[in-house]
């Protein structure tokens, strides 16, 4: 549980983290919250030979609106999102799966921009931004890109950024106003990761499902977009039988590993119940 | 008499003596970060050793190359067996009668077993040279399964006990097995068994766990060539064992060994055995004439130092139509690990596992206990209780909840129809104990009415009757727990560590103004000594608790005892102040008659002092007794006022309790919600009420842990799963649930001032609690018995095995 050594770097901009990530290649890692890297250095499963700290690099924190959409700075802490009174007014989503991070000291320190772009299917923000639909601005040697969160994730701790890239900031279109929502996850205990877990956000007209869309957490390599198990439940009141159809459409798309929170079987199952739990959820809270 | 005067209620009050909920002195230092913890002891020139460990549970170890790891920064030695050899060290006994490795001689038999220590200049340099330390293994086939330990064609583990048919507690069956340990009447209880009416047979896993203190096991280890001194600061519940264990097999002097351990963060047993650590800590100081830091790391310390339980127990109960026992049968495969590093008294292979008829009249019964090696590390160590005595209690409570549904009775009534009778104390069990005294059926009936166990069991055959209609998808569990204890290890005439009797002793030495301090061979972990230790000489010789200093843990200083597990502090020690304080009042008596002028029968003790009976305003308090102590004795006396007890006690004590625990579980999900935990405990006079309640509140939370998913688990090939708190189930204050407790007092009739131990009681007592709540709310549809740990999952796949979920 000792770290091997390592230079520290902590550049100002983030031109210079991208130059120092680009000159120093595959022996550099940008330094973020630490809270997954930190872990995987102290166990010698990572022995980055520079850590990049993005802490020095001031315009790399805050939540702002622009227009139709909340800007959320990469190093923005999962505590500055629970204090922001911008997202709980326009993203409430985000401070309920948030407030279900570890815990106040890990979130304290852990950032948003560290949750995505770390490809750890056990974070909790991967699905949710997929299921909000936000786009991650990407900054490398070869400029800035904007990407789908849906487009990012492509395997366990594999995503599309190229060397030299840095998650810079996650854009989130605001939902619709009276939109439902609810993150159902079923952990052991504080700090775990999901045995399995679900984001859903959805309108409702007439007391039907108008639009929704589903996100699973920890049930698959990569977080997963359940496509079919919202269609599934558009157009119907969330009867029994839409629930079921829906749980059993997601579970369908689940391939979660064994491990100590449950045999694959059991995980999918509650994978299932969880969409259920959430869809149900948010539909009380749809106006 | 002014309104000055303090009334007797103040005076009394003043002392803060025992039944006070004084607060603990030692949580001024503790709460604003100023303990002083081995991590703590900085010396100049200290060097940091760090482990080499085996990845292979099973292999040969072919070629140790070091030649890199000593080219690194920093790295100034490299210690492997054969440089242990050299000292004769490779090797060490285990406190059960075993060998054990220091590090990798030949083979490797655990997974993370030491295999070489790498010394340096700091941490990281050291676990750099751990990195650059090339092990060249031969994969063996690992033995993983205990129940496949004796098969015929089982892989050889221990080659060095080749050849061996006798071990330390008689004959080996196999070339895996180490002890066989039979006690009770087998011929009487194979008769009551074959005339019963009614028999229940299961087998009863307690799985595989650790006592997991938030501080791991560590030490500073110096050697003074000049002088040939050894000074050892470590994590010890035992630090004068330590010091004549190191002796004994470091042949040093004893006088050159100083232990010294300071504030200790947790133990529950996992403190008390010797570890390879120690050993390599101590030769690297003695080889490189500096100081050496041996610290744990969690990892280490979940997985290679001493592990708890691992006992399967097939278990049978022979009993009448209507419900009264009339035998107990029990087989435990005891699954020991790579050595028998049991922390036991060395008489007693599976320590005080003969408990095992619990709080029950049973005429008969007849135990036996085999122990394997298996390829896993070792350990069997008391997890914060008296030796095997949690898993006894939860066996036993186990199997009475399958008899009473057998025989369709409430699991209460069939406690209450077979409890030992208050009139029958003290009561010989039939495997051979004495219970001092008791009064289960009071405590019973308490639990019982305060929780309003009926109308609990009311809701519960009506949410039935609702899942049954497909109204609800929750169950409920009553867990019925009714638990004896047998703790303060132990009397002469049964209990030794390594030939030693397990005594203990109290030093008390009073200052002339009315102070003192007093030394104990106790050595608290979080306990609270410095608190209740004064608190029970306030009461005995008149002084205020704030005026008594409590010191123990140095062996240079205190007195020697057997340190502290096994609930034993209080029973044995605390016996121990109570006599050293009563000859410290016998010597007060007549000092006080010389100064008053008056024969010792002529006084009185009252309060705080001495006063002439009949005259009760002709007084002389302890404090100006203090004074004369030093500077007008009697003619003939020497001056002073000091004392030392030994105490070897006559008896165990047998603290007991009956807990609840009311459980609704989601059958969808297995998640589970304890609604209600209530303990009501009886460890007879009670010292200082609110400590009892912390540590009932302690233990309950390890119980509510282990039995609902804190396990050291391997998996097929050998590899220990569960080497981080994210997957060894350690509760936050979140998962916690809130705890009621209560108390009836029973004191011991041969313990000085009636006291029994607590501090293991709700880990006992609590683990059968959680785990009948579990298997009471499945048992509706037709569970008889649910192996723990009772996690989401496993609760999950019982309610799918049961056919209640799709």
């Amino acid at each position: 549980m000792i770290p091997g050594s390592f230079s520290y770097h902590r550049p100002a901009s983030v031109a210079d983290a991208v130059k120092l990530l680009s000159d120093l290649g595959e022996d550099a890692r940008p330094l973020a919250g630490g809270h997954s890297l930190v872990p995987m250095m102290k166990l010698r499963l990572a022995s980055p030979a520079h850590l990049i700290d993005l802490h020095g690099i001031a315009g790399l924190k805050g939540i702002r609106r622009d227009g139709n959409n909340l800007l959320i700075g990469a190093m923005t802490t999962q505590h500055d999102l629970l204090e922001s009174q911008e997202v709980a007014g326009s993203v409430p989503i985000l401070c309920e799966a948030a407030l279900l991070i570890a815990d106040p000291q890990v979130r304290y320190r852990g950032t948003i921009g560290g949750n995505v772009a770390n490809g750890d299917p056990g974070n909790d923000m991967p699905a949710l931004m997929m299921t909000l639909g936000a786009t991650y601005r990407l900054e490398g040697p070869q400029g800035a890109r904007e990407v789908a969160a849906a487009d990012f994730y492509q395997g366990a701790y594999f995503t599309i950024l190229e060397p030299g890239e840095i998650l810079t900031s996650v854009s989130v279109p605001v939902p619709a106003a009276g939109h439902g929502y609810a993150y159902e996850k079923l952990k052991r205990k504080v700090g775990d990761y999901a045995t399995a877990a679900a984001a859903v956000v959805l309108t409702m007209a007439g007391g039907k499902v108008a639009t929704c869309t589903i996100g699973l957490t920890n049930v698959h390599e990569t977080p997963l977009l359940a496509v079919d198990a919202a269609k599934a439940v558009i157009g119907t009141s969330l009867d029994a039988a839409a629930l079921k159809k829906a749980a059993s459409a997601a579970e369908a798309i689940m391939s979660p590993a064994a491990d100590a929170r449950g045999p694959v079987e059991y995980r999918k199952h509650v994978g299932g119940i969880m969409v259920t739990r959430a869809l149900q959820r948010a539909a009380t809270k749809a106006t | 008499m002014n309104d000055m005067t303090p009334t007797r209620e103040q005076r009394t009050a003043a002392l803060e003596g025992m039944g006070c909920k004084r607060k603990r002195v030692e949580d001024v230092r503790f709460t604003q970060g100023k303990g002083n913890y081995v991590d703590d002891v900085k010396l100049p020139g200290m060097l940091h050793g760090d482990f080499v460990r085996s990845p292979h549970p099973h292999a040969r170890v072919k070629s140790i190359n070091s030649e890199e790891a000593l080219k690194v920064p920093g790295v100034l030695a490299v210690i492997t067996a054969e440089t242990l050899k050299t000292v004769n060290l490779a090797w060490m006994p285990t406190l059960a009668g075993d060998v054990q490795m220091v590090l990798a001689d030949g083979k490797v038999l655990f997974q993370n077993q030491e295999v070489a220590f790498v010394v340096a200049t700091d941490r990281y340099a050291a676990d750099d040279g751990v990195n650059k330390v090339v092990v060249e293994y031969e994969p063996l086939p690992p033995l993983v399964d205990p129940f496949k330990s004796m098969d015929p064609d089982a892989p050889v583990l221990r080659e060095d006990l080749a050849g061996k048919t006798t071990g330390a507690h008689g004959p080996r069956k196999h070339h895996n097995h180490i002890f066989e340990w039979k006690v009770g009447d087998k011929e009487l209880t194979d008769a009551a068994f074959s005339k019963a009416e009614v028999a229940i047979k299961e087998m009863i896993s307690y799985h595989r766990t650790h006592p997991s203190p938030l501080e791991t096991c560590q030490c500073v280890c110096s050697f003074d060539k000049v002088k040939g001194e050894l000074t050892i600061w470590g994590t010890f519940q035992a630090p004068h064992v330590i010091r004549t264990v190191v002796s004994l097999i470091a042949k040093l002097p004893e006088q050159k060994i100083h232990v010294i351990a300071p504030d200790i963060g947790g133990g529950f047993g996992n403190k008390v055995g010797a570890y390879p650590g120690y050993i390599c800590a101590a030769v690297a100081s003695i080889v490189t004439g500096k100081p050496v830091k041996w610290v744990e790391d969690r990892i280490e310390n979940l997985t290679a130092t001493s592990f708890a339980r691992d006992y399967h127990m097939t278990t049978e109960i022979a009993a009448t139509r209507d419900g009264k026992v009339t035998g107990l049968r029990v087989h435990v495969l005891a699954d020991h690990g790579a050595f028998d590093a049991c922390a036991d008294p060395s008489k007693w292979p599976a320590g005080f596992f003969n408990i095992v008829t619990g709080s029950y009249d049973f005429p008969t019964a007849h135990l036996a206990v085999d122990g394997v090696y298996t390829n896993k590390a070792p350990g069997g160590v008391a997890y914060r209780c008296s030796f095997r005595v949690t898993e006894a209690a939860y066996c036993i409570e186990r199997a009475m909840d399958i008899m009473a549904q057998k025989l369709n009775m409430d699991p209460a009534e069939l406690r209450l129809k077979n409890f030992i009778k208050p009139e029958q104390f003290p009561y010989h069990s039939a495997l051979g104990w004495e219970y001092d005294s008791g009064d289960y059926h009071t405590a019973m009936r308490k639990m019982m009415e305060t929780t309003g166990y009926a109308a609990l069991r009311k809701e519960q055959a009506e949410k039935r009757e609702a899942f049954r209609r497909g109204e609800t998808r929750e169950i409920m569990g009553l867990g019925v727990s009714f638990f004896t204890e047998i703790v303060g290890a132990g009397p002469s005439k049964n209990c030794d560590i390594l030939g030693i009797a397990m005594f203990d002793s109290c030093e008390i030495r009073m200052h002339p103004t009315g102070a003192g301090i007093a030394r104990m061979g106790t050595k608290s972990q979080g306990q609270g000594h410095e608190t209740t230790w004064a608190q029970i000489i306030a009461t005995e010789i008149g002084i205020p608790a704030d005026n008594i200093q409590v010191e123990e843990g140095n062996t240079d200083t205190a007195p020697y005892g057997l340190g502290t597990y096994g609930s034993r502090s209080t029973p044995v020690a605390g016996a121990a102040i109570a006599m050293a304080a009563r000859k410290i009042k016998a010597k007060a008596q007549m000092i006080a008659a010389y100064k008053l002028e008056v024969h010792e029968d002529d006084l009185e003790w009252d309060i705080d002092g001495f006063r002439v009976k009949g005259l009760p305003e002709r007084t002389m308090s302890m404090k100006d007794i203090c004074w004369a102590a030093y500077n007008s004795v009697p003619p003939g006396m020497e001056p002073g006022l000091e004392a030392v007890s030994y105490y070897d006690p006559p008896n165990m004590t047998y603290p007991f309790g009956a807990y609840l625990c009311v459980m609704d579980i989601d059958v969808d999900t297995g998640v589970y919600k304890v609604r209600r935990f209530y303990a009501l405990d009886d460890c007879g006079t009670r010292i200082n009420p609110m400590i009892i309640e912390g540590q009932v509140h302690g233990g309950l939370t390890e119980a509510f842990a282990i039995a609902m998913g804190q396990e050291i688990r391997y998996d097929d090939d050998g590899n220990v799963v569960t080497g981080s708190f994210m997957d060894f189930f350690m509760p936050t204050a979140v998962e916690t649930p809130h705890w009621e407790t209560d108390f009836t007092v029973t004191p011991s009739p041969h313990h000085p001032i009636g006291a029994k131990g607590v501090g293991e009681s709700p880990n006992v007592g609590g683990v059968p609690a959680f785990s009948n709540a579990v298997n009471d709310a499945f048992s509706f549809l037709g569970a008889t018995h649910i192996q723990m740990p009772h996690d989401y999952w496993r609760n999950w796949k019982a309610a799918k095995d049961l056919g209640a979920v799709a």
